[in-house]
Parts: structure tokens; C-alpha cells; sequence
């Protein structure tokens, strides 16, 4: 165990697993970076850096740079995942599946099904989602909801370094197509992580604070500050529970049900563009499954319904926050009082 | 004529004619109603998929075009399996979860007929990849048509290839119309082979409707990708017979061709062309061809009746096939 970067946490995932299964590839623009200059093989390891050191333990055959042509090696790598690799391919930031979607929702998201049943197609999509780093409307968005959308995709949202190492092991473990965002602005987060390799499941929520009056559901980054908020409270005497689903596909509706049967108040905290997103499907989730056990209008916190914005002012207004978050949890507890 | 043995060139001319009475007789299928959705039939076309395909064994991939039966049959895919898969039924080599846009049988290499058009390169750019990395001395061939030459997953596809010197061939089949489209009028060179240089590899132009010129083409291309000497672009200059999709009715012949094309590319049927060769060269004899003919008709019906007497799926059939590893339920 020792404390460890969002961005270590999954370098170590990829390198542990590149060690221990020699079809683990990975691809994608700039991934070792340096291409073809002298004595810089390593220089760069992807934008962020999250693939530096892969390349020169693993040689230029495991680790490769790409031109900037997604549909072509997005394409490739699930080519490759349905012919014998588990390759690891960075899609830079999700902004750009615009440009190589096809290959994930037309082909590699549908080969089991469309096959049936005779096809494995062990994907990993790595890319960078969110707002917060000044990026403006093309590399800031998060969604996540339209891969969730998707049947035949997995999509995983890890909201911690802790999580993403465990969570990335199991993506490249699994044999189906996975989508795997990571915040841009918690590549330095820290925190204790173990050293050996483990797995966290899929479909399993992990509940990181407990309280009895309202369950708070968020999702990636949004998680940590929903903790803040359910810390704060706490003193307050207001109880939350705080749901990570870690995967919106497969999505664990079980622990939400159960959660908001107890409560009865429910806030969902969703980075994404408000229309059909998290937010809205957990909410139809449980006006349908647990309309009975509801005690207030379930509050959704999300952006605006506009592109992210670049100026600073603007786009800490766009972000949810924990303010925003406060707030709609204090509406719903105190809702008929 | 090269070194083909009398064995091959029987076995070219049997996979076509399989390929042309499969078509035929899906075609009579579709029309009473027994054949569900969009079928695109590959009538005319079977010199580039048998051609091509004599080349390969089951280690080698290609990815298809939604007009995919001929490089189906040409891979090796079970015929029943297939017309199982276009019925839509249980037992269908996708389980009637595919159908024909989409029927596929990795185990035989066949990585899918596509819906997609330019869907399947990139697919073969990762089948190269997979079988460098894993040292399989397997090839991965792109089918593709003119329309699909344009798109830019395409070119994308043949830089990568290119400059990663995968084993990968880019076969176009040039059948000279996007679906009503002159390629004359939307491929801004006069053939898409010329493209090849813009992308560091060999471009060929060949008679599609002749199967030895197919297979002669594809012969060096093969050659090179196993060498590791990187990809090839082949344009097979061909014709379809039938219109774009079954049930595009209300496309007339001669709307969009004349009739004179129609007929002067009908008297260049490849399978006519192959078998006068067979009968010329002293190969086989008329009677030998009509003997082959007569099995291939056969073993259509035998996969018609097949599919006709399959059960259709179930709904607990709708759920399956989802995941490789689903997750476990509570």
C-alpha cells in the first residue's frame, strides 16, 4: 500500500497486466511518444502521461503511438480484440468519439450479440471526460450516458485512485467492449492504494458514506463531492447515504432501490449535459421501482443544458458543485416541514 | 495459366456456382415473403470473393460489405448455417440475431458482412495487427465497394495499414454504382487502385470478372503480407447483376444503366467466363460442369429446406447473447 496518483493507479493497472498477460497491448496518439526521435522514446506517455514508462519495458510492439485517425485505430483495436489481443486503446479525450464512433457502437459494442454469442471482443477504450480544466466545449464534455446508452457496451466511471486501478484490472480482464472515462482534473488526486493487483466488479456500487435521511447517487467526480457534502451534514445531524454506481453499464440498481427504500429522499449528482443522462435515468429508475417509498421530489443536480463553457467565471458556474449539491439535499429533507 | 491444379480450378467454379444459386434462390425466397428485412445480392460479383479467397485458410480474416453471401460461401461458411441466419432463424450461424447485413463466422476467419459501408477496414487493420502480434502468419482482407472507397474510415484504414506494415489486403470490388451513384460521378481518380500510391503501398487494377485474374492478384498480395512487406490495394473491376437491395422495387432497369451496359456486362458473367475457360483448356468437359452444377443447385435447396423447417427463435432468446461475461444477477 502507498499513496498513489489517479493518473499511477492506472499507469500500475496497465503495466501489472501487460506483465501478466502478454496479449495486453495498448495504442493511441502519443502513448509512448517520442516516435521516431532519437533518445526521447519515452518523452511523453499520452498527454497526461498515464502511459509513460510502458514502452520502454514493453518495446514498441505492446505500446503504440497512432496517427490522429480514430475510426482507424479505434477500429483496429476492436479487430484486434475480436481476433485473439485485449488491446488498450486511448481514445484522447471522449469529445473526439465524434469521429470514430461508428467503430464503437456499430462494430465492437455489437459483435457478441449481433453474432450470436460467437464473438468476445475484450476492449478496453481508455478517455478523458469532464470540465474543470478550462477546455472549452470540445474537450470538456462527459458523455458517459451516450456509451450507457449503448446495449453491448460496458462503461466504467472510476471516482478515485483507489477505484481506478482496481476497476481498470478488471476492464482489461473482462471479454466484453468497456469504456473507461477518467476525470482530466483528478489525474493528481491521491490516496492509499495497494500495490498488487485486484479487481473491483462491475456492476457493484460502492456506498462511501451512510446516513439515513436522503441518498445522494453521483457519479465519477462528483462522488467526492458529494462525500464533502455528506460530511458537512453529517454535522448537521442530516443523514446521507452516498452511492458510487462505479459503472452506469451495468448499472447496480439494486443498491439505489434498496437505498432510497430506507431514506425515502433521493439527490442525484450528474457532471453530464442534463438531458437523458444519469440523472434523469436514475430518476425514472426509482419514480418507477420506488415511487411508494419517496417522501419529496427527487432533486437532480446537473449543468445547465448548454455546451461547457471556456471563461473561468462561466464554467465553475456550469460545473456542479458541492454548494449545489448542499442545497438540494437541505430542499428534499426539508420538503412538507 | 498459372499453377493451378485441375482440383482448384474445379473448386473456383464450384464456389461460385454455390454463390449464384444461393442468390438465385434467395432471391425467389425473398420474393414470397419467407425472407425477412434487406438483402443484398452478390450475383455477378462471385469471380472477386472465390478468386480472392482461394488464397486464404481458416487462420487468415476478412471482413465483408453488407452484400456479403459470396464471401461467406467463398471463406467456407456453412451454406445451411448461412440460410438459416438470412430466414432469421434459431441455429442460424448468429443465432437469427444478425441476418443477412450482418452474418459472420469468426471461427472460419469471416469477421462479418457489414451494414456500415467503409465499417470493415479498420476491423482488418486490427485482425493484422492481432495476427503480427500473436505470430499467426494469417492475412486480413478489407472487402469493400466503390461508395465505401470514399469514406474516410477507408483511407484512415490504408495509412495505418501502411505505415504499420500489417498483413492487411484492401480489396475493392469496383461494381461501379453506389447504390444509384455513378462512381464516375463521386471517385474524384479514374480508378480507386490509383489511390494506392497516396498511401505507400502497391495499387492493382483487375478484371473482376475473372476469377484466375482475382486469385493471380491476390497471390502477390498474400505473398507480401505474410512477408511482412505491408499492405496491398486490389480494385477488381465488376457488375451487379440484381439492383442494390432487394425491394428497392421501384428502381427500374435502365434508370440509372442502360440497358445496353446491363447486357454487355451480363455476356461478362464470371462464372460463364470461367467455365468456358475450364471447358477450352481441356479442364473439365460441359457435362462435368453441368454435374457440378447440378450438385451446388442441390445443396441450395437442401439449406432452403433446412431454414424453411428450423424453429423460429424464442423469447428467452432475446436476452441471450449479450455479454461474455455477464454480470452475475442476484
Amino acid at each position: 500500500m502507498s499513496k498513489k496518483s489517479y493518473r499511477q493507479a492506472i499507469n500500475e493497472a496497465l503495466a501489472q497486466e501487460m506483465r501478466r498477460d502478454p496479449t495486453v497491448i495498448v495504442m493511441g496518439e502519443d502513448n509512448s511518444g517520442g516516435m521516431g526521435a532519437p533518445g526521447e522514446d519515452d518523452a511523453w506517455g499520452g498527454v497526461l502521461g498515464v502511459t509513460k514508462g510502458l514502452m520502454p519495458e514493453f518495446g514498441r510492439e505492446r505500446v503504440l503511438d497512432t496517427p490522429i485517425t480514430e475510426s482507424a485505430f479505434i477500429g483496429a483495436a476492436a479487430g484486434a480484440a475480436a481476433t485473439g489481443l485485449r488491446p488498450v486503446a486511448e481514445l484522447m479525450f471522449v469529445d473526439f468519439m465524434g469521429v470514430c464512433f461508428d467503430q464503437i457502437y456499430n462494430q465492437a459494442g455489437k459483435f457478441r450479440y449481433m453474432f450470436g454469442g460467437n464473438a468476445v471482443t475484450p476492449l478496453v477504450i481508455r478517455t478523458m471526460y469532464g470540465a474543470g480544466f478550462r477546455a472549452a466545449s470540445q474537450h470538456s464534455q462527459c458523455l458517459y450516458p451516450i456509451f450507457t446508452h449503448v446495449p453491448g457496451l460496458k462503461v466504467v466511471i472510476p471516482s478515485s485512485p483507489y477505484e481506478a486501478k482496481g476497476l481498470m484490472i478488471q476492464s482489461i480482464r473482462d471479454d466484453d467492449p468497456v469504456i473507461f472515462f477518467e476525470h482530466k482534473v483528478m489525474y493528481d488526486d491521491e490516496e492509499e492504494v495497494p500495490d498488487e493487483p485486484y479487481t473491483i466488479p462491475f456492476g457493484e456500487a460502492n456506498l462511501t458514506r451512510e446516513g439515513g435521511d436522503v441518498t445522494v447517487v453521483a457519479i465519477g467526480r462528483m462522488v467526492q463531492f458529494a462525500n464533502q457534502v455528506a460530511d458537512k451534514l453529517e454535522k448537521d445531524g442530516i443523514g446521507c447515504t452516498v452511492i458510487d454506481p462505479r459503472t452506469t453499464s451495468p448499472l447496480d440498481t439494486d443498491s439505489i432501490l434498496e437505498s432510497v427504500e430506507e431514506t425515502g429522499r433521493l439527490v442525484v449528482v450528474d457532471e453530464a449535459s442534463p438531458r437523458c443522462n444519469m440523472a434523469t435515468d436514475i430518476s425514472a429508475l426509482v419514480s418507477q421501482e420506488a415511487f411508494g417509498a419517496l417522501k419529496a421530489p427527487i432533486r437532480m443536480v446537473t449543468p445547465p443544458h448548454t455546451p461547457v463553457p471556456f471563461a473561468p467565471e462561466l464554467e465553475d458556474l456550469y460545473i456542479p458543485n458541492p454548494d449545489k449539491i448542499e442545497a438540494a439535499v437541505r430542499e428534499v429533507v426539508g420538503y412538507g416541514a | 495459366m498459372l499453377q493451378l491444379s485441375r482440383d482448384t480450378l474445379l473448386d473456383a467454379y464450384t464456389r461460385m456456382r454455390t454463390i449464384r444459386d444461393f442468390e438465385d434462390r434467395v432471391h425467389t425466397e425473398f420474393a414470397t415473403g419467407a425472407i425477412p428485412g434487406f438483402v443484398h445480392l452478390y450475383a455477378g460479383e462471385e469471380a472477386s470473393a472465390v478468386g480472392v479467397c482461394l488464397n486464404l485458410n481458416d487462420a487468415d480474416y476478412i471482413a465483408s460489405t453488407h452484400r456479403g453471401h459470396g464471401h461467406c460461401i467463398a471463406k467456407g461458411c456453412d451454406v445451411g448455417g448461412m440460410m438459416k441466419e438470412i430466414y432469421g432463424r434459431r441455429g442460424g450461424l448468429c443465432g437469427g440475431k444478425g441476418g443477412s447485413m450482418h452474418i459472420a463466422d469468426l471461427a472460419k476467419g469471416m469477421m462479418g458482412a457489414n451494414g456500415i459501408v467503409g465499417g470493415g477496414p479498420p476491423l482488418v487493420c486490427g485482425a493484422g495487427l492481432a495476427a503480427k502480434r500473436l505470430g499467426t502468419g494469417g492475412v486480413a482482407i478489407a472487402f469493400f465497394g466503390d461508395g465505401a472507397s470514399n469514406q474516410g474510415a477507408v483511407h484512415e484504414s490504408m495509412n495505418l495499414a501502411s505505415i504499420w506494415d500489417l498483413p492487411v489486403i484492401f480489396l475493392c470490388e469496383n461494381n461501379q454504382f453506389a447504390v444509384t451513384t455513378s462512381y464516375s460521378t463521386t471517385v474524384a481518380v479514374e480508378h480507386v487502385s490509383d489511390r494506392a500510391p497516396a498511401y505507400n503501398m502497391p495499387g492493382v487494377l483487375v478484371d473482376g470478372q475473372d476469377a484466375i485474374a482475382m486469385y493471380e492478384a491476390t497471390v502477390e498480395a498474400v505473398r507480401r503480407a505474410r512477408a511482412g512487406e505491408g499492405p496491398t490495394l486490389i480494385e477488381g473491376l465488376t457488375y451487379r447483376f440484381e439492383e442494390h437491395s432487394l425491394g428497392l422495387g421501384r428502381v427500374r432497369r435502365g434508370e440509372y444503366r442502360t440497358e445496353e451496359d446491363i447486357d454487355r456486362w451480363r455476356k461478362r458473367d464470371p462464372i460463364v467466363i470461367h467455365e468456358e475457360r475450364l471447358i477450352s483448356q481441356g479442364i473439365a468437359t460441359r457435362e462435368e460442369c453441368d454435374a457440378v452444377n447440378a450438385e451446388t443447385q442441390e445443396e441450395v435447396e437442401r439449406a432452403v429446406e433446412f431454414a424453411r423447417n428450423s424453429p423460429f427463435p424464442e423469447e428467452s432468446d432475446l436476452f441471450e447473447d449479450m455479454w461474455a461475461n455477464p454480470i452475475p444477477q442476484p
